[in-house]
C-alpha cells in the first residue's frame, strides 16, 4: 500500500515537472500580454535539442541549456510575429506548434543516422537522493529538475509580485498604455518575457528527454505543452498556481500509469480522459472572475490609445 | 518670440504627419514658468497631439521644443519625465489590478537590495506628498474601486511623486462633477504657487476663464493666437476656436408636443458587480417632443439605454412604447415595437467597420424584407436602398456603397447611421451623445436631422454629455443624477447654473424633485 | 513603396509570397543540410504527378483537410478557433465507425446515414466547445485541446470494445460494404475489372487506390458553407458577431446563439469529413491511435493558407494534401528527411499570420525617413 503511495507520488512529480517548466513559461508570456500556444512546439523542439547535446556532449546540463535555447529561438520567432509585426498571435503559436517538431524531427534524422528518434543519453540527469536509493525511497527518488522546477515557480512569484520587474511585467500584460507613458519599454519587455518563456518550455522539453525517458522520440511530447496552457488558466496566470495544477494534471496523469494496469473496474482510456475532463470542469465551475491579463493576446501599437 | 529662461516649455514651429495627414502645421507654444497655460480647440483641433510630442510619445517632423531656455530632443517619454514633464492623460493611464501606491510608483519605483519593491517607504512617500498638496487618496484601494475623480488625483500624485516641474493635464474637467472641477482648479494653484507650471488642455471656455492665465488658441492643426485670458470675454475665445460666429441657437419652431409615446416607470437595474446604477428612474416622451438627458458622465444614461434596448435586464418598474410593455424582451424586440437607436460610440457599437457601407444600411434590418426572403438576402434590394440612402444624407464619397465603412470619415459614417435608424421609422428615437467627435458641420446637421424627425411627429430622447447640446437641442430637458431623473424643466425655463447644480446632486425647491 | 502596399491588400497576393518564402526557406534548410533542393522539388513533383494513382491518392489525402479546413475557416469567420477540428474529426470517424458495423441497409440509406451520424457526432462535439464558449466564455481553444484529447482516448476505447475490435488487429471492423464510399467496390474485386486495368494503364493505376466520391461531397458542402457565408441572412449574422461583435448585439443578433450555431456547423464539417474517410477509404474503420493524426489539426493550416476563404480551402487543401503525400518521395528519392514538408507548412502558416508586417514595415521605414 506505501509502495502505491509512494510511487504514485514519484510518478506525480516526474510527470508534472515538464508541464511545470511550461506552465510557468505560460504564465510570463501571458503576463506580459502575449498568448503562447506554441508552448508545446517550443517543447518539443528543446526536448530534441536537449537529447542531441546530451547524447553528444555526455553531459546532460549542456543538453538542459541547449534545449534551453532551442526553445527561446522558436520564442524569439513567435515574439517577433507577436510583437514587432502585431501578428495574429494563435495563428503565430499554432505556427511554431508545427516548426517545433518539424525542425526536431528534421534535425534528428540529421544527427541520428535517418533515424526519428535520438540514441539513448548514456548520462541522465541526476536523481534527488542520487542513484543508492531502494525499495520505497526508490520511488521517490526524482530527477532533480524537480525541484529545480519548483524552485523556478517560487522565484517567478517572488519575482513578479515583489520587484520592480514583476511589477512592470505585470502593469505591461495590463494596460500597455499606462506602462509606456511611464517610461517603460513596452515592446522590450514583452520581448524578454517571451524568450523567457521559450527557455522555459525548452527546458521542460529537455526534463523528459534527458530525465524521463532518456531519449528524444516523436511522442516524447505528447501533449504536455498544451496541458501546460490549461494549467495557466486553471492557476490563474500565478506561478504557484500553475504549478499545483500541473502537480493535479501529473496525479491524474500518474493514476493512469499506477492503477491503469488492470486491477481497476475502470478502463484505461477512460481513466486516462480524467485530466482533460476536470480541466473542462474546473474552467466551468471557477472561471467566473476573468482574472485573465486584460492586454493578453492584444498587440500594443503606439498611439492607438 | 526667442528663447527666455523664464519660459518652461517652448515649442516653435511643430509639424507632425501621419501618413500624408498633418495633423499640426508650424505650431506654435510659449509657457511662463509658473503659469497656469490653457491650449484651447476643437476635437480633433490636435491640442492632444501637441501635449503628446512634448511628453515624448510622439515624434515632431519638424520644429523644436525648449525648456528653461534649452533646447531638448524628446526621444520617449523618460526624456520628459527626466525634464521634470508629467502628464496627465484624457484616458486615465491606470492599472485596473494594481493598487494606488502602486500605480503611482510604477516605472520609478523605490527599491530595497535586489530590485524589491520597498512598499512600505513609497507609501510614506506618496502620504506626504498626499498632506502635502491635499490631493485626498486612499494609498491601499485599488483602482478599480475607487471614483474617477480620485483615479484623477491618482494621475496628479504619479507626475507629482517624479518630482514634475510641469504638469499637463488633458481636457481633466470632462467626467468631473461641478464641485469636484471647483477641488480641481484650487488644486491646480497650490501646484502653482508651489513653483509648477500647468498646461491645461480643454475645450471648454468657462473653465479656462476659471483657472488659466494665458490661452493657446489652435483650429484644426493650426496655431491662431496666444492671449492673456483676463483680457479676453469668452465670446472671443469661442470666436477664435471655431473661426466663424458659432451659432449656439440651433434653428427651429416651438414644440407641438402630442401624447406620451414613450414611458419608463420606476425602473431599478443593476450592473455587473450588483451595484443599482438605475433607480425608481421615470421618463416620459411625447410625440413632436425632443426630451434631453442632461448629467455628467456615470450617472446612469448608458444603463437607461442599455436597460430599454434589452442589453441589461430591469429587476422592477416598466418600460412602455405606445403602450406596449417592453422590459426584459430582446434586443429585436424593442426594435420591432418601434425604437431606434444611434448609439454612442459608433465604430464599437454601432458599426461593422470591416463591412461594407452597404451591409452596414441594413445591420438592423438584413433579415426584413425586402432585404432578404426566406433567409436569403437579396442583394439588388439592399444596394437600391443603400444608394437611396447615401444620397438622402449625402454620403461622401459618392457611391461608396461596396467600400468597407472603415474608410469614411466620422461624419459620414454617423450619417449611414442616422440615416438607417431613421429609415425604420421608429416611434422613438434614440440619439446617445451623436455628435461627439464631429466636426461643426456635422454636428450642425446631425441636430438638423433630430428636429427633422421631432417635426414629423417622432419623439426624440437625446442623452448627451454636452450641456450645451441638451439645453439648445431639447424641448424638454431632464437631469439625471444617480440613477434617475431628479428635475425635468422646459427649454429655457431654467438656466445653465441651476441644471448644472442639479447635475452634480444638488435639489431645487419647489419643483418635481 | 506605394506598390507594395497595394500588393499587400489583394490577399491571395500576400498568400501567394508566403507560399513562395516558404519554398525559399525550405530550399536554404535543404542546401544548408547538403541536399540538392532542385532534386529534393523534383522528387516532391514526381512524388505528385508522376503517375496517375499518385493524383489519386493525393486527392483522397487532401478531401478530409478541405473540410475540416473549411471546418476552421467557416468558425473563424464567427472569431472563433475551432483547434478542437482534430477532436471532431475523431469522434465523427468514431461514430460512422459504429453505426457502420452495426446497421447494414442498402447503399441508398447505409451511406447517407454513415455520413450523417460522423456528421452529427461532430457537430455535438463542436456544439459542446461553443456552449461552453456562449455560456460560460470559456476560452475555446483551450477546451477544444482538451476535447481532443478525451476524443483520442474515446477512439481508444471504442476500439477496445469486443464488439467492433476485430481480432488480431490494432483496429475496428470495416463497415459494411453498403456503405462504401470507393467507385466500383464491388467491380473492382472481379476478372472484369483485372482486364480493364490491364488494358487502361491510366484508369487502371487510379482504380488501384481508394478513388471515391469522398471530394465531390467536399466540395458541394465547400460551395454550400459559402453560400451561406455570404448569401443567406445567417451568413450576415456570423460575420457581423465575427467581426463586431457588440455592434452585432447591439442591432439585436443573438450573439450567445450564433455561436452554438456556428460550432454546431463547423464540428459537422469536421464529422462529415471523418465519416467520409471511414466510407471511402480503406481500412474502413478506426485504429489504435497513439498520436493524433492530425486530420482537424491540418485544417488549421488549410484554413490559414485559404485565407479564411471556404472555397480557398479547395485549393489550400489540395496543395497541402500534395505536399503531404508527395513529400514522401523526398525521403526516397533524395534521402532528404521528408519533415522538411512540415518546416515548409509552418514556415508558410507562420508568414501568413506576418501577413500585416509589410504595413508594419513600411510605416517604420516611412518614419525613419522623414527623421533623418
Amino acid at each position: 500500500m506505501m509502495n502505491t503511495i509512494t510511487l504514485l507520488l514519484g510518478v506525480t512529480l516526474l510527470y508534472s515537472t515538464p508541464m511545470v517548466f511550461g506552465a510557468l513559461g505560460g504564465v510570463l508570456s501571458e503576463r506580459s500580454g502575449v498568448v503562447n500556444i506554441g508552448i508545446e512546439g517550443m517543447m518539443t523542439f528543446g526536448a530534441f535539442a536537449g537529447a542531441a547535446a546530451g547524447y553528444y556532449s555526455a553531459n546532460p546540463w549542456i543538453g538542459v541549456l541547449c534545449a534551453a535555447a532551442a526553445g527561446g529561438i522558436l520564442a524569439l520567432l513567435h515574439a517577433m510575429a507577436a510583437i514587432t509585426f502585431q501578428a495574429d498571435q494563435t495563428i503565430s503559436g499554432v505556427a511554431i506548434n508545427l516548426l517545433g517538431p518539424a525542425l526536431a524531427v528534421f534535425f534528428c534524422r540529421q544527427a541520428f543516422d535517418g533515424a526519428t528518434m535520438s540514441y539513448p543519453v548514456e548520462n541522465k540527469l541526476p536523481k534527488i537522493m542520487g542513484s543508492g536509493a531502494e525499495g520505497m525511497m526508490a520511488n521517490l527518488n526524482v530527477d532533480v529538475m524537480v525541484l529545480v522546477a519548483l524552485l523556478f515557480a517560487a522565484a517567478m512569484w517572488f519575482v513578479l509580485y515583489r520587484t520592480k520587474w514583476g511589477l512592470r511585467v505585470l502593469a505591461v500584460g495590463e494596460n500597455p498604455a499606462a506602462a509606456d507613458t511611464l517610461g517603460i519599454n513596452v515592446y522590450k519587455t514583452r520581448y524578454v518575457c517571451v524568450i523567457l518563456s521559450g527557455i522555459l518550455a525548452g527546458i521542460g522539453g529537455a526534463t523528459v528527454t534527458l530525465g524521463i525517458v532518456a531519449q528524444f522520440t516523436q511522442t516524447s511530447i505528447a501533449g504536455q505543452g498544451f496541458i501546460a496552457l490549461a494549467a495557466v488558466i486553471f492557476g490563474k496566470w500565478r506561478p504557484m498556481g500553475a504549478y499545483k495544477a500541473c502537480l493535479i494534471f501529473g496525479f491524474s496523469q500518474a493514476l493512469t500509469v499506477v492503477l491503469g494496469g488492470g486491477t481497476l473496474a475502470v478502463p484505461t482510456e477512460i481513466l486516462a480522459m480524467l485530466p482533460y475532463v476536470l480541466t473542462i470542469v474546473i474552467l466551468i465551475l471557477f472561471i467566473g472572475k476573468s482574472v485573465a491579463p486584460k492586454a493578453d493576446g492584444v498587440p500594443y501599437v503606439k498611439g492607438k490609445r | 518670440m526667442e528663447i527666455k529662461r523664464e519660459y518652461a516649455v517652448q515649442m516653435h514651429d511643430i509639424t507632425i504627419r501621419f501618413g500624408s495627414y498633418t495633423a499640426l502645421d508650424q505650431v506654435r507654444l510659449d509657457v511662463k514658468k509658473g503659469s497656469i497655460h490653457a491650449v484651447l480647440g476643437e476635437n480633433g483641433a490636435g491640442k492632444t497631439t501637441l501635449m503628446n510630442i512634448l511628453y515624448g510619445l510622439y515624434q515632431a517632423n519638424e520644429g523644436e521644443i525648449y525648456l528653461y531656455g534649452e533646447k531638448v530632443e524628446m526621444k520617449n517619454p523618460n526624456v520628459a519625465i527626466s525634464h521634470g514633464i508629467g502628464m496627465v492623460h484624457q484616458h486615465f493611464m491606470l492599472v485596473d489590478t494594481f493598487t494606488v501606491t502602486q500605480n503611482i510608483i510604477l516605472g520609478h519605483e523605490t527599491t530595497k537590495a535586489g530590485g524589491v519593491v520597498d512598499l512600505k517607504r513609497a507609501r510614506s512617500e506618496v502620504m506626504e506628498i498626499v498632506r502635502k498638496y491635499g490631493l485626498e487618496v486612499d494609498p491601499d484601494a485599488y483602482i478599480s474601486d475607487i471614483s474617477v475623480g480620485m483615479q484623477q488625483r491618482v494621475e496628479i500624485l504619479k507626475a507629482l511623486y517624479r518630482g514634475v516641474d510641469i504638469l499637463i493635464l488633458d481636457e481633466p474637467t470632462a467626467v468631473l462633477t461641478p464641485q469636484e472641477i471647483n477641488d480641481l482648479i484650487a488644486i491646480m494653484h497650490k501646484l502653482v504657487n508651489d513653483g509648477k507650471t500647468i498646461i491645461i488642455i480643454t475645450h471648454k471656455l468657462k473653465e479656462i476663464k476659471a483657472s488659466a492665465d494665458y490661452c493657446t488658441i489652435i483650429r484644426r492643426g493650426t496655431y491662431i493666437d496666444t492671449v492673456d485670458v483676463g483680457k479676453v470675454t469668452q465670446e472671443e475665445l469661442a470666436d477664435m476656436m471655431v473661426g466663424h460666429r458659432v451659432k449656439l441657437v440651433v434653428d427651429k419652431e416651438k414644440a407641438q408636443p402630442g401624447d406620451v409615446v414613450f414611458e419608463v416607470d420606476k425602473v431599478t437595474a443593476r450592473d455587473s458587480r450588483g451595484v443599482y446604477v438605475l433607480k425608481d428612474m421615470s421618463l416620459k416622451v411625447r410625440r413632436g417632443e425632443i426630451f434631453g438627458i442632461a448629467g455628467i458622465d456615470g450617472n446612469g444614461q448608458k444603463e437607461l439605454v442599455e436597460a430599454i434596448t434589452n442589453l441589461i435586464r430591469v429587476e422592477s418598474g416598466t418600460i412602455k412604447i405606445n403602450g406596449k410593455n417592453i422590459e426584459n424582451r430582446t434586443t429585436r424586440e424593442t426594435m420591432e415595437a418601434g425604437i431606434s437607436t444611434i448609439h454612442e460610440d459608433r465604430q464599437k457599437r454601432g458599426l461593422v467597420l470591416d463591412f461594407s457601407v452597404e451591409d452596414n444600411a441594413v445591420l438592423d434590418t438584413y433579415m426584413k424584407e425586402p432585404f432578404s426572403r426566406n433567409h436569403i438576402l437579396d442583394r439588388k434590394e439592399i444596394r437600391k436602398f443603400a444608394s437611396g440612402l447615401l444620397k438622402d444624407y449625402d454620403v461622401r464619397p459618392d457611391s461608396c456603397e461596396e467600400l468597407a465603412i472603415r474608410g469614411l470619415s466620422g461624419g459620414n459614417q454617423q450619417k449611414v447611421i442616422i440615416g438607417r435608424e431613421i429609415a425604420n421609422n421608429p416611434d422613438l428615437l434614440i440619439a446617445v451623445q451623436p455628435t461627439r467627435g464631429l466636426d461643426v458641420g456635422a454636428i450642425e446637421y446631425v441636430h438638423k436631422m433630430l428636429v427633422r424627425e421631432r417635426d414629423k411627429g417622432k419623439a426624440v430622447l437625446l442623452i448627451s454629455l454636452e450641456l450645451d447640446e441638451v439645453m439648445n437641442v431639447s424641448d424638454t430637458i431632464g437631469v439625471i443624477y444617480a440613477g434617475s431623473i431628479r428635475c425635468t424643466f422646459e427649454q429655457g425655463e431654467v438656466d445653465e447654473k441651476t441644471i448644472g447644480l442639479i447635475m452634480a446632486g444638488g435639489t431645487l425647491d419647489g419643483k418635481n424633485s | 513603396m506605394e506598390k507594395t502596399v497595394k500588393i499587400r491588400k489583394k490577399p491571395i497576393a500576400a498568400i501567394l509570397l508566403a507560399i513562395f518564402c516558404g519554398f525559399v526557406v525550405a530550399t536554404v534548410i535543404l542546401a544548408a543540410s547538403g541536399y540538392h533542393p532542385l532534386e529534393a522539388f523534383g522528387a516532391l513533383l514526381s512524388g505528385i504527378f508522376g503517375r496517375p494513382k499518385y493524383v489519386s491518392n493525393v486527392i483522397i489525402k487532401s478531401t478530409p483537410i478541405i473540410l475540416t479546413g473549411v471546418s476552421v475557416a467557416f468558425a473563424y469567420k464567427m472569431g472563433l478557433f475551432n483547434i478542437g477540428a482534430e477532436g471532431q474529426f475523431i469522434v465523427g470517424a468514431v461514430a460512422a465507425n459504429i453505426v457502420g458495423i452495426v446497421c447494414d441497409f442498402p447503399a441508398i440509406i447505409e451511406i447517407p446515414l454513415v455520413l450523417a451520424v460522423g456528421a452529427a457526432a461532430g457537430a455535438l462535439y463542436g456544439g459542446i466547445a461553443g456552449w461552453l464558449k456562449a455560456k460560460y466564455h470559456i476560452n475555446e481553444v483551450i477546451v477544444g485541446i482538451m476535447l481532443n484529447w478525451i476524443a483520442l482516448y474515446l477512439s481508444n476505447f471504442v476500439c477496445n470494445i469486443e464488439r467492433f475490435h476485430k481480432p488480431d488487429s490494432d483496429g475496428t471492423y470495416a463497415i459494411h460494404e453498403s456503405g462504401f464510399l470507393t467507385f466500383f467496390t464491388n467491380w473492382k474485386t472481379t476478372e472484369a475489372a483485372a482486364e480493364f486495368v490491364r488494358n487502361h494503364p491510366v484508369a487502371g493505376d487510379i482504380l488501384r487506390t481508394d478513388a471515391n466520391a469522398g471530394i465531390l461531397i467536399a466540395v458541394a458542402l465547400t460551395f454550400a458553407v459559402s453560400s451561406l457565408l455570404y448569401k443567406t441572412t445567417k451568413g450576415y449574422e456570423l460575420r457581423a458577431v465575427g467581426s463586431n461583435r457588440d455592434a452585432a448585439e447591439f442591432a439585436g443578433i443573438n450573439v450567445g446563439k450564433n455561436m452554438v450555431q456556428t460550432m454546431l456547423i463547423a464540428g459537422a464539417l469536421s464529422g462529415i469529413a471523418a465519416s467520409i474517410c471511414i466510407a471511402g477509404n480503406n481500412p474502413h474503420g478506426i485504429s489504435q491511435l497513439s498520436a493524433f493524426e492530425s486530420n482537424g489539426l491540418n485544417g488549421l493550416s488549410v484554413a490559414f493558407i485559404a485565407g479564411g476563404s471556404p472555397i480557398g480551402c479547395i485549393f489550400a487543401g489540395l496543395l497541402f494534401g500534395g505536399l503531404l503525400y508527395g513529400g514522401q518521395s523526398i525521403q526516397y528519392m533524395v534521402g532528404a528527411p521528408s519533415e522538411i514538408i512540415n518546416i515548409l507548412i509552418g514556415t508558410i502558416v507562420f508568414l501568413i499570420a506576418l501577413k500585416d508586417m509589410v504595413p508594419v514595415l513600411v510605416d517604420k521605414l516611412g518614419k525613419r525617413g522623414v527623421k533623418s
